[in-house]
C-alpha cells in the first residue's frame, strides 16, 4: 500500500499580502512560509494515522517547487513519512503542478492520494481535480472523514448544508478539510529524523500552461465604520434597511 | 501574358485567401462561441448559485456576442423550461439516474461529452461544492483553461481575463485563459440573479453514462438550516458570547432574518459549534449580502473569509476590536444587551 500526500508551501496565515513589478507578482518580502494548513493538518495527519494503524504503508510527500521549498519539505517530514519527492520546477498554474504531480504518482503506482481541499494562497481547489483526471481515477473533494478497510475507502464528504458518506475502491484521489484528524506538532525525533530521510529531487516534464496571471489587485479599502450607539439599535435596523438595503 | 497570369494567380490567390478568412472566421464563430451554462440540482430541485451561474453565462454569452445553454445532469421535479426566465433559451438534459449524485469522474465525462455534442467553448459553473469538485476534472479532460473562483465577467478585449479571488479573499488576480475552451467556475453570492420571462425548450442530450465508482452509502443533511456558502445573510458569534449555552440569541436573530449562522474558528475548535459553521482564511469563505458578526475580535484569519460580504456589521464590546476597521455598521455594547433588542427591533419591522 503506497500513499502519496501533495504539500504545498504557503505564506502564513497572518502575512500581509503585498505585490511588486506592477502588481504582477506577489512580494515574498518579509513573508514567512508555512505548509498549507489543509495538506498539513488533515492530509498529512491522516495519512500518518493510516500509517500507524499499518507499518507497511509506504508514505511519500510531494511538492513543486524550486530549492527554496525545501525547508518546508523538511517540516513536513519532521511530522512523519518516509521520504519526499520534489519536482524540481517553479510552480506556474495550478494544472502545470498538478501533471508534475501526476506523472511521478503514475510512475509511483500510488493507491491514496491525499491533498488539501485548496491551498490558502491561490484557493483554486482544483490541484487533486486535475491530478485524479489525469490519472483516470475517482476523486473525492472536501473529505472530513476517511477510513480504509482493506483496499475500500469509506469517505464522509461537504455537500451544501450537509454531509455524504461515499464508499470507493482505491485508488483514489481525497482533498482533505477539517474533521480529518488533527494538527500535530513535530517532536524532536521528529525533527532530527527529517534531516537524513530522503529527499528526492525529479525535473519537471514538459506541460503547456492552460493559464496565466496577468496581474494582481488589492480589495478597496472601507469607507469606515458608521457606529450606532448601544442603546440605539432601532437606528441601526433603519439604517440596514433603508440606507444598506440589507434587511 | 505573363502580367495576365500574374493578374490572375494574384486574384486566384486573394479570393482563397478571402475564402479561407471567411471560413475561418465562420468556423471561429460557431466554435468559439458558445456558452454552456451547468446547472447544479441536489435532490431534485436546482441550487440557488445555479441562477447566479445561468445569469453570468447569459451575460457573457451577450458579452461576446452568441448564445448561452444549459446542462442539467440527472432528474428533477423543477420546471426546467422555466430557466428561460434567466435568458436561456434552451436546457440540454441528460436525465439519467446515476447522475443525482455528484461523482466527480462521471461528472466530468459526460460535461466533456455535452461541451463537444453542444460545440461550446465556455463552460461555467459554480465554485460551489460540486464545482470545487468538478471544475478541475472538467478543464483537464478538455486541456480548457479553469478560472476558479471568477467574480466577475471576463475582459475579452484582449484575450480571455477573468477577475478571482486569491490569498483567501485578500487579494484579486486577473487571470488570462489561454487556450480555445475555457472553464469558468463562479463564487457563489458574487453575482446578482437577473430574472425575466420566457421558456426554455429543453431537450435530452444523448450521452453515454458510465456506471458510477462511487457508492454513496448516506446523506445527512442538516435540515431547515440554510447552507452557509449560499445564504443571503450571515449572523456569525466568537468567543465573546462566552460558552455554547448562549447561541440561543444567535439562532434567533438568525431564525428572523433567514439567515445562515456560522462562528470564528476558536468557537469551533472549543467545539461549542460544528466544524462547518466556521468562517475564516482556515474555514469556509463566504460573500453574503449581510454578515453580522457578534463577539468576534476580527483576526486576520477571519477577515480573509467574510471580507467579501456586501455589508458587515460588528457588535463587540470592545471598541478597538479591529473588525470595526473592516465594518461598515458597528455597535460598541454588550452582546448579552445588543442581540436580543436588534432581534426585536427587527421583528417590529417585519411586522409594520
Amino acid at each position: 500500500m503506497k500513499i502519496l500526500v501533495c504539500i504545498s508551501k504557503t505564506p502564513d496565515t497572518t502575512s500581509k499580502i503585498a505585490f511588486k513589478n506592477g502588481n504582477t507578482q506577489f512580494d515574498e518580502a518579509g513573508v514567512q512560509w508555512i505548509l498549507n494548513p489543509y495538506d498539513e493538518w488533515y492530509a498529512l495527519v491522516r495519512a500518518l494515522e493510516l500509517k500507524e494503524k499499518d507499518p507497511s504503508i509506504v508514505l511519500h510527500l510531494i511538492t513543486v517547487g524550486t530549492a527554496d521549498c525545501d525547508p518546508v519539505i523538511r517540516k513536513a517530514l519532521a511530522l512523519g513519512g518516509d521520504e519526499a519527492i520534489r519536482v524540481n520546477t517553479d510552480s506556474t498554474d495550478s494544472y502545470s503542478i498538478a501533471a508534475q504531480i501526476a506523472a511521478v504518482a503514475k510512475e509511483g503506482g500510488y493507491d491514496l492520494i491525499l491533498t488539501g481541499k485548496e491551498t490558502i494562497d491561490y484557493n483554486g481547489a482544483s490541484v487533486p481535480g486535475f491530478i485524479s483526471e489525469l490519472l483516470d481515477i475517482p476523486y473525492v473533494s472536501l473529505a472530513t472523514k476517511f477510513e480504509l478497510n482493506g483496499s475500500v475507502a469509506t469517505i464522509d464528504r461537504e455537500i451544501e448544508g450537509g454531509e455524504e458518506v461515499n464508499e470507493v475502491a482505491l485508488p483514489v484521489v481525497v482533498g482533505c478539510q477539517k474533521g480529518m484528524a488533527e494538527q500535530r506538532i513535530p517532536n524532536m525525533r521528529g525533527i532530527m529524523a527529517a534531516r537524513t530521510k530522503p529527499l528526492k529531487v525529479v525535473e519537471p516534464i514538459a506541460v503547456d500552461a492552460l493559464s496565466s496571471i496577468v496581474n494582481f489587485e488589492l480589495p478597496p479599502a472601507k469607507a469606515g465604520v458608521k457606529l450606532v450607539a448601544a442603546d440605539n439599535v432601532a437606528e441601526l435596523v433603519r439604517l440596514l434597511h433603508e440606507e444598506a438595503k440589507a434587511i | 501574358m505573363c502580367k495576365c497570369a500574374d493578374e490572375r494567380d494574384y486574384k486566384s490567390k486573394y479570393c482563397a485567401v478571402i475564402a479561407f478568412a471567411y471560413l475561418h472566421i465562420h468556423t471561429f464563430k460557431i466554435r468559439i462561441m458558445s456558452v454552456l451554462i451547468f446547472v447544479d440540482q441536489t435532490e431534485g430541485h436546482i441550487k440557488k448559485s445555479s441562477y447566479e451561474v445561468l445569469t453570468y453565462g447569459v451575460k457573457l454569452a451577450a458579452q461576446i456576442g452568441t448564445t448561452a445553454e444549459a446542462l442539467l445532469l440527472g432528474t428533477v421535479n423543477d420546471d426546467l423550461a422555466a430557466l428561460g426566465k434567466y435568458g436561456i433559451t434552451k436546457v440540454n438534459q441528460v436525465p439519467n439516474e446515476t447522475l443525482n449524485h455528484v461523482d466527480a469522474q462521471l461528472y466530468a465525462k459526460v460535461i466533456a461529452d455535452a461541451v463537444t455534442a453542444t460545440g461550446a467553448n465556455v463552460v461555467v459553473l459554480s465554485h460551489n461544492q460540486t464545482g470545487k469538485a468538478i471544475a478541475a476534472r472538467v478543464s483537464a479532460r478538455l486541456k480548457a483553461g479553469l478560472v476558479a473562483g471568477a467574480i466577475a465577467l471576463p475582459d475579452t478585449t484582449n484575450g480571455f481575463t477573468v477577475k478571482r479571488t486569491v490569498f483567501s479573499g485578500k487579494a484579486f488576480a486577473n487571470v488570462n485563459i489561454v487556450t480555445p475552451i475555457k472553464v469558468i467556475s463562479l463564487n457563489p453570492n458574487s453575482f446578482h440573479v437577473a430574472v425575466g420571462e420566457g421558456s426554455a425548450k429543453v431537450e435530452s442530450l444523448n450521452v453515454t453514462v458510465d456506471p458510477s465508482k462511487i457508492k454513496v452509502t448516506a446523506v445527512n443533511k442538516v435540515s431547515g438550516e440554510v447552507p452557509l456558502t449560499e445564504a443571503d445573510i450571515v449572523v456569525s458569534g466568537g468567543r465573546g458570547l462566552k460558552g455554547p449555552e448562549n447561541w440561543g440569541m444567535i439562532e434567533d436573530l438568525s431564525h428572523e432574518l433567514h439567515a445562515a449562522t456560522a462562528c470564528s474558528r476558536p468557537v469551533a475548535d472549543s467545539d461549542w459549534r460544528p466544524h462547518h459553521e466556521h468562517v475564516g482564511q482556515t474555514g469556509v469563505q463566504i460573500a453574503p449580502n449581510l454578515y453580522i458578526a457578534i463577539g468576534i475580535s476580527g483576526a486576520i484569519q477571519h477577515l480573509a473569509g467574510v471580507n467579501r460580504s456586501k455589508v458587515i456589521v460588528v457588535i463587540n464590546k470592545d471598541p478597538e476590536a479591529p473588525f470595526f476597521k473592516a465594518a461598515d455598521y458597528g455597535i460598541v455594547g454588550d452582546a448579552f444587551e445588543v442581540v436580543p433588542q436588534l432581534t426585536a427591533e427587527i421583528k417590529k419591522m417585519h411586522n409594520n
